[in-house]
């Protein structure tokens, strides 16, 4: 919808003895029913307001209410949480406000390992990510324009089928009597099953396997945009394949590398589905923390001060993946 | 030179699609399986369809697909319609008072580890119970504004991105020809941005249909989706009638897709055809 | 060229007492701390074809646009056919506007495309019809009605752009860089056309174009745009031939520019020294500047005469210098010839008659510049 100017006072009103007082009036008094209404779209202010509001109210607002649950006290009621502030009489509030919640997050030694679990598989997972898509999207990037887009939709196709069955399906190749272990064992390359759920490997696989379209296609699209040429100019000049590689190609897909990553690295630093069904009991990745205290425990103020200190801990990436996201968005126009 | 390397990522291409489809092929195989341990291959008496009839007669599995269908749809028609309006304001209305937070709201989601949003929701719909009343008890309502709230940034980066690729002057020239901006809406700009719409509505009803970690927060007794059935079910193992689902499952999306990816394949060629004839006219 | 001929009739700018169609009383428009346009006032009669010239950024397409109405002016007012605009949006204004990029609907025909004007007015749809054939006739497109935008070349794509806005029969036509995305020769004939139909349908035409050659073809008065601010207003051979500020003269054409003092101002003759000439520019006629002040003599190329043999006066009017490149263009052959003062002047010479290469001047020879008192303008700023 393209935007109308806002109005302007007539002349006759401006180059009257009050103009100062239309202009002013015109530019912060009420709506001109004269102009909005009879002219412009009455719903400009609606159609910004909308989004905005619901998006104040369902996802704002939320968060600084999981940031006040965080300095609350946990009680054994329903709601499980004591209010932060009380009218204690008709004059006096009381206000409580209990860091306990976060002095407990860094005494237990069961949160702090957690966090550094998860950033240490959510850190190799992308970096495992980003070596099998980056040749992927590359390929796809230098294949004629046709055979282009039926490498798009294969890689796109597994992400429509349901996520939770994709993981699930691990489950059947990794168990002890799963499909891996009994072709190796079939082919006697093996004499006893390896042991592959419940361990580290298989977390790491289930989140490669999972996140591994969100790497392909912001790569891809950067990728796809190279020009060619550029290659052939540096060939020209002398350089080798490996060399024009690594000078010209991987520097300029560089925006597309840190989009890739950022995307898959934040979510899994937070995963819950992928560890819980694979991965092992004895190490805990924060997502799952989280919910455990907030399902198990029933310890919300608990379960919110790690939320915020997962946020706080991602805040940097995620700060760096908005001011790509909008640079990427600038540059389509 | 250059080829050799193209050899490379050639391989690397081919061994990655393996690796997507091997998990998904080897579940659709062993829907087929007689045996209850799923992963060995009971030769004498598959393939069989037991579990295909097991699966039709679970109630409790056909009723909780009812109800992610439903959540999805409404999920999905929601988020068009906010995701939209918020792809609009922010490519079209220019600069104003608070469009740096909208804009960091809209793509702050699709980054946000999913157990936070789920909590953070929950958290807001007990604090609106203790002020206002509603919602009295979390259920559909709850879940479908969850979703709807965490997919509404994906359908507004596809349309904004698609808005992007048109010209402001488009719906200037509508103005300019006699259109009050409502009808430019309905007759210029909704009409381009249709495809986004379409697949933004593709991609949110997934979203929700995929959707297990924020539901189990916002969920409610009486209203378990079909993720919340299925994780449940295979923590405890795994199980052959979910196979017999992932196979229904990705028989049904892998129709629609490579359907509608055929059907926009032909309206490519037949646009392609026709600004070559168009060239060929005018030499 | 289509020059007009010169007719009173047709000059209604020299007429005091005609009224304009479009007045732009200093208006001004700033986006933050960027000033666009800068305090322009400007009168457009009707049947005008009116040429904003300048370079990115002056400030043209801003200007164009606060006559469609897609911005307002943060002062000043804007009148068309003598009603202020402040308050009019684009949809009720008395103007259509062709876009640089064509802005065609792509997913509607050609015909849709030029009806949607006409549907907006409520007509009947068989008057809609028969004016959508009777324009696409004009324009000569009635063969494509039903073509979509992306089966059109880009010459008929500018043709359904001008016949769509020109369907609404609007008095004022407003046109961005009309033929910007055309090639030379589509160009020059596109041009003749535009002017015929201008003349045919009898409305006033404000172009905005960054070529001066399209401005000089169409216009019949020029404004030429700098910084935002309109620095001359004239007609195309006033804004050449007259040009009143060193900016102008070297933007529209290519011009030899000497600095110097007035050393003789009289009211019908003028003495300029300039030590960059390294002689006297004398001028028959007079200017209005303090003698002793610092001017600029501006000679164009073509002016200038290029001989092996001393003019009759070598006193004034006149340098000597050493050939140092030459171009041959065909039609006509530039010579850049450095001067005594160590500039370069550049020279055009037609090349009238078929002649041997021994007897052109060639590279390094030493040659005279001279040139009529009638030729130089001088400049104050």
């Amino acid at each position: 919808m393209a935007r109308i100017p806002p109005p302007q006072p007539p002349h006759h009103l401006v180059e009257g003895r009050l103009g100062a007082w239309w202009e002013l009036f015109y530019r912060y008094g009420p709506p001109r029913w004269s102009f909005y209404v009879r002219h412009a779209w009455a719903g400009e202010r609606l159609v910004i307001a909308v989004p905005y509001l619901w998006l104040l109210l369902f996802f704002l607002i939320p968060f600084i209410i999981v940031f006040k649950m965080s300095f609350s006290e946990v009680r054994l009621a329903m709601p499980p949480y004591a209010p932060l502030w009380e009218w204690v009489s008709e004059k006096a509030v009381d206000v409580r406000l209990n860091f306990g919640n976060y002095l407990y997050l860094l005494t237990d030694d069961l949160y702090f390992s957690a966090y550094l679990y998860s950033l240490k598989v959510a850190a190799i997972s992308t970096v495992f990510c980003l070596l099998i898509a980056y040749p992927m999207a590359y390929a796809m990037a230098r294949s004629s324009p046709a055979t282009r887009n039926l490498y798009l939709m294969l890689i796109i196709l597994p992400f429509w089928t349901s996520f939770l069955l994709r993981v699930y399906a691990w489950i059947g190749l990794l168990q002890n009597n799963g499909v891996i272990n009994s072709v190796l064992l079939a082919l006697g390359i093996i004499d006893e099953p390896i042991t592959m759920m419940q361990t580290d490997f298989a977390v790491f696989i289930g989140i490669v396997y999972s996140y591994l379209p969100f790497m392909i296609l912001p790569l891809y699209s950067n990728l796809e945009k190279h020009d060619f040429t550029l290659l052939e100019a540096a060939a020209d000049l002398g350089a080798g394949p490996v060399k024009s590689f690594l000078r010209i190609t991987l520097p300029l897909s560089r925006p597309g590398i840190i989009a890739g990553s950022l995307l898959v690295f934040i979510p899994a630093v937070g995963e819950y589905v992928i560890p819980s069904l694979l991965g092992s009991t004895d190490q805990l990745m924060i997502g799952r923390v989280l919910a455990d205290e907030f399902f198990a425990n029933r310890d919300w103020p608990v379960a919110s001060a790690v939320a915020i200190a997962m946020l706080l801990l991602l805040m940097v990436p995620i700060m760096i993946f908005q001011h790509f996201q909008s640079r990427e968005l600038a540059g389509a126009k | 030179m250059i080829r050799s390397r193209h050899w490379f990522s050639k391989t690397g291409l081919w061994l990655g699609l393996f690796f997507l489809y091997a998990p998904i092929i080897s579940m659709v195989v062993f829907s087929f399986n007689n045996s209850r341990l799923v992963t060995v291959w009971d030769a004498a008496n598959s393939p069989t369809l037991k579990w295909y009839g097991e699966l039709f007669r679970n109630e409790q599995i056909l009723g909780a697909a009812l109800l992610s269908i439903r959540i999805a749809a409404m999920t999905a028609t929601g988020a068009v319609i906010l995701g939209t309006l918020a792809g609009l304001v922010l490519v079209r209305f220019g600069p104003f008072r608070g469009r740096a937070l909208l804009s960091g709201m809209t793509t702050a989601p699709l980054v946000m580890p999913e157990v936070i949003t789920g909590l953070s929701l929950l958290l807001l719909f007990v604090a609106l119970e203790q002020l206002i009343g509603w919602p009295a008890t979390r259920d559909v309502t709850t879940i479908t504004i969850a979703h709807i709230t965490f997919s509404m940034a994906y359908v507004t980066i596809v349309v904004q991105s698609r808005l992007a690729g048109f010209d402001n002057s488009l719906e200037e020239a509508a103005l300019d020809l006699g259109a009050r901006p409502a009808k430019v809406f309905f007759r210029i700009t909704l009409p381009l941005i249709v495809p986004a719409i379409l697949s933004g509505w593709l991609l949110a009803f997934t979203l929700s249909w995929d959707d297990v970690v924020v539901s189990q927060f916002v969920a409610g007794p009486g209203s378990t989706t079909l993720p919340m059935v299925i994780f449940s079910k295979v923590r405890l193992g795994v199980s052959p009638d979910v196979n017999a689902l992932a196979t229904i499952l990705v028989l049904i999306v892998a129709t629609g897709v490579v359907a509608s990816s055929i059907w926009m394949r032909r309206q490519e060629r037949r646009r392609e055809r026709e600004i070559q004839m168009a060239v060929a006219a005018n030499k | 060229m289509a020059e007009r001929r010169n007719d009173t009739k047709k000059e209604p700018w020299r007429d005091p007492s005609a009224s304009a169609y479009v007045e732009l009383q200093n208006v001004t428009k700033r986006f933050g701390d960027f000033v666009a346009v800068n305090n322009v006032s400007l009168k457009i009669y009707q049947h005008e074809i009116f040429c904003l010239l300048g370079g990115s950024g002056c400030g043209k397409t801003t200007l164009l646009r606060m006559l469609a109405g897609f911005e307002t002016p943060t002062s000043g007012r804007i009148l068309i056919d003598g009603r202020d605009m402040a308050e009019i949006p684009p949809y009720e204004r008395p103007t259509n506007m062709m876009f640089q990029s064509y802005a065609l609907f792509p997913h509607m025909s050609v015909a849709k495309n030029v009806s949607f004007g006409l549907e907006q007015e409520k007509l009947p749809k068989g008057e809609i019809a028969e004016r959508v054939g009777e324009i696409l006739d004009i324009v000569k497109m009635r063969e494509f009605a039903q073509r979509k935008p992306h089966q059109l070349s880009g010459g008929q794509r500018q043709r359904v752009a001008l016949a769509r806005a020109l369907a609404k029969r609007p008095k004022l036509l407003l046109l961005d860089e009309p033929l910007g995305a055309l090639d030379k020769k589509l160009r020059e004939q596109t041009q003749f056309e535009l002017i015929n139909i201008q003349e045919r349908l009898g409305v006033t035409f404000v172009v905005v174009t960054h070529d001066q050659e399209e401005a000089m073809t169409l216009a019949s008065r020029i404004g030429v745009m700098n910084r935002g601010e309109i620095v001359q207003v004239g007609t195309p051979s006033e804004i050449y031939e007259f040009p009143t500020t060193r900016f102008v003269a070297d933007f529209i054409g290519s011009v030899n520019m000497f600095e110097g003092q007035l050393i003789e101002d009289l009211p019908d003759r003028v003495r300029i020294s300039s030590p960059e000439l390294g002689g006297v520019v004398y001028v028959d006629h007079g200017i209005s500047a303090a003698p002793g002040a610092n001017v600029w003599a501006a000679i164009r190329p073509e002016k200038i005469t290029l001989s092996r043999a001393a003019p009759a006066d070598t006193a004034e009017n006149c340098a000597t210098g050493v050939v140092k490149e030459i171009a041959y263009m065909g039609d006509l052959s530039i010579y850049l010839v450095k001067i005594g003062s160590g500039k370069i002047v550049r020279v055009t010479m037609p090349n009238i008659e078929r002649l041997a290469d021994h007897e052109r001047i060639l590279w390094d020879e030493n040659v005279y510049l001279s040139w009529h008192s009638s030729s130089p303008v001088v400049l104050a700023q």
